[in-house]
């Protein structure tokens, strides 16, 4: 009898489909010519940080791949909050380094540490301007080769922007994201969303300058691509 | 503010009050600069400069906006100081009740905008900082008054003993008639001032650049497309490497006001031009006030369409600010003589003709 029992229970678990996360995977791309990136004139024009370049640097506000491919878009699942694990995420680090953050766009989670850190030999002050009630806006000093300044951000918010007062051509933007499934593609345009579980989602691609697009996904039992494609209006 | 007393000009308080307001001209210089170099807050803490009694922070330290936001903290601080000597100076050698009270007022003021300067910093609050610039325009027009009434010139108006004999007549042998209505356009022009500073001030605390990048055209248009598809397109084609924020909607119409409001100003002002130099004649300072006044306005906009041009270059930005500043003081002190000249001088009946060459009896002569 209880042969017969177990043998029934197995049975029953083994017909129930297994429950498998999956990622979501796909390439951003810019249709369009974007306008030309302009150089960085007041660095040069300022003699601690001109001093630090042979060549006057220029902006990255599209970073355009040979197919096409765009960095610094970061593609999320809109509406998944509550499901942050920030807090055991090892912090990222954002450094000042030629009077320019480094790296200018980036992307955590509510409740991870952001480190700043000063590389340059001169003052930079750090300030942070949220526009989403619960962040904190801070303005604080950081000396040349001083200790790191750390940052953490309850809610989630798109591109929140930091900058040097004294430098004022320096910015950078975090967007923070209240759950682990997001993604910042890099030159070569592509994202990895892993271990979605089952459902069905819209897929956000936020980039700074050119907006948002959303796709609509549903999420079953192997993995789920999806391309985005911004046009410069 | 009638004073039918003479009073005896103190000439080092008048010229101790004329550096005042020379030095609150060049404050707000200095704090347009600090603005036009989006440097508002590169130092974090006041009333210290990172951590260093202000008077203290080495020059050394002084690099990129910190530069331009110590300075102006420390012309203020001597701002405040010539305020505070010339408010006791006034308390203690004018005799005039109303003159202690102004002096007050020029003390309270600079402290109020000390204070809210401080408070634009510490707390990070960009409305603070239009408020500071306001108050700022409106402490120089103080003590340009204030100069202004410590001068034998206003003493002068009084008897009616000014460089120039007062006209009883006007052009060609025709009573000058009441000033009443050109007193009353040339304070509402002043006053059209002052609100285009208040949207001036507001466009500049946004801090996202040139929300209109052409002139005197709009986005190539007479009146810009301002659809959410439209501003997109702006923002994604705008590369400004200073400009923190994106352009919106509302700040490009916040520009053609203020474009709109500098083409009324510039008609009121031609207006006044006219009417002064009609009425009062070519040769009365309030007719070559308002000449001066003119002149200025046309200073202005060529500022204004040169900020543009430039794409908002910090020192072209800055002294488009001091144009709106002098234009405001002209015109409040315009308003302040003319007041002055009315409750000195009898009223003239219109009808009045009297034969004889262009300039007549002097009025007092008239008057007695």
């Amino acid at each position: 009898m209880k042969k017969t029992s177990l043998v029934l229970l197995i049975t029953a678990l083994a017909s129930i489909p297994a429950v498998r996360a999956a990622d979501i995977v796909g390439t951003v791309t810019l249709n369009g010519t974007p306008p030309p990136e302009v150089p960085y004139t007041p660095l040069m024009n300022d003699s601690t940080c001109g001093a630090m370049y042979t060549t006057t640097p220029t902006t990255h506000f599209y970073v355009v791949g040979p197919d096409h491919e765009l960095a610094d878009v970061i593609v999320s699942l809109k509406g998944v909050a509550g499901k942050s694990t920030g807090a055991s995420q090892p912090p990222v680090v954002m450094d000042q380094k030629g009077c320019l953050y480094q790296p200018q766009i980036l992307a955590i989670q509510t409740g991870q540490k952001l480190v700043v850190r000063n590389s340059d030999p001169c003052i930079h002050n750090v300030h942070c301007a949220p526009a989403v009630a619960g962040n904190p806006e801070s303005n604080q000093v950081q000396m040349p080769g001083g200790p790191d300044l750390n940052f953490a951000f309850s809610q989630p918010e798109m591109f929140m922007r930091f900058k040097c007062d004294v430098h004022p051509w320096m910015f950078a933007w975090v967007s923070v994201l209240d759950s682990p499934y997001y993604c910042l593609t890099g030159k070569e345009g592509k994202f990895i969303i892993k271990d979605v579980p089952p459902g069905k989602y819209t897929v956000e691609a936020d980039h700074r300058k050119l907006g948002t697009l959303t796709r609509d996904v549903e999420v079953k039992d192997s993995d789920v691509t999806v391309n985005f494609s911004f046009d410069v209006k | 503010m009638s004073e039918n007393v003479l009073v005896k000009v103190n000439r080092p308080l008048h010229w101790f009050a004329v550096l005042t307001a020379v030095f609150t001209f060049l404050l707000l210089g200095a704090g347009g600069l600090v603005t036009s170099h989006e440097a508002g807050m590169s130092v974090p803490d006041w009333p210290n400069s990172y951590g260093y009694n202000m008077f203290l922070f080495p020059p050394s330290q002084w690099i990129g906006g910190i530069f331009y936001e110590h300075t102006h903290r420390l012309i203020a601080s001597g701002v405040g100081l010539m305020t505070t000597i010339l408010a006791v100076w006034l308390w203690l050698r004018d005799s005039r009740k109303w003159m202690h009270r102004l002096g007050l007022a020029a003390f309270l003021l600079v402290v109020v905008q000390g204070v809210l300067g401080g408070l634009r910093v510490v707390l990070a609050d960009a409305q603070l900082g239009i408020f500071h610039a306001i108050v700022g325009q409106l402490f120089f027009v103080l003590t340009a008054a204030i100069a202004l009434f410590t001068s034998r010139f206003w003493q002068n108006l009084q008897t009616g003993r000014t460089g120039s004999p007062l006209p009883a007549v006007g052009a060609h042998g025709v009573a000058r008639p009441t000033e009443t209505s050109l007193r009353t356009l040339v304070l509402l022009t002043t006053i059209l001032m002052f609100c285009q500073l208040i949207i001036a001030a507001t466009m500049r605390q946004q801090h996202a650049g040139l929300a209109i990048p052409d002139f005197p055209l709009a986005y190539g248009k007479i009146w810009p497309d301002t659809t959410p598809a439209a501003v997109q397109s702006y923002n994604e084609h705008r590369l400004n490497v200073i400009a923190e924020n994106p352009i919106t909607a509302f700040q490009i119409v916040l520009q053609m006001v203020h474009r709109l409001v500098a083409l009324a100003i510039f008609l009121l002002t031609v207006t006044c031009a006219w009417q002064a130099r009609r009425r009062l004649g070519k040769s009365d300072p309030l007719a070559k006030l308002a000449l001066f006044w003119l002149g200025l306005i046309l200073a202005q906009i060529l500022l204004g369409a040169a900020t543009i041009w430039s794409n908002k270059a910090a020192d072209v930005a800055t002294a488009h600010v001091l144009g709106g500043a002098l234009s405001l003081v002209t015109g409040a002190l315009w308003c302040a003589i003319a007041f002055r000249r009315s409750a000195a001088l009898p009223e003239i009946a219109p009808a009045t003709t009297i034969s004889g060459a262009y300039g007549g009896a002097p009025v007092l002569a008239a008057n007695k």
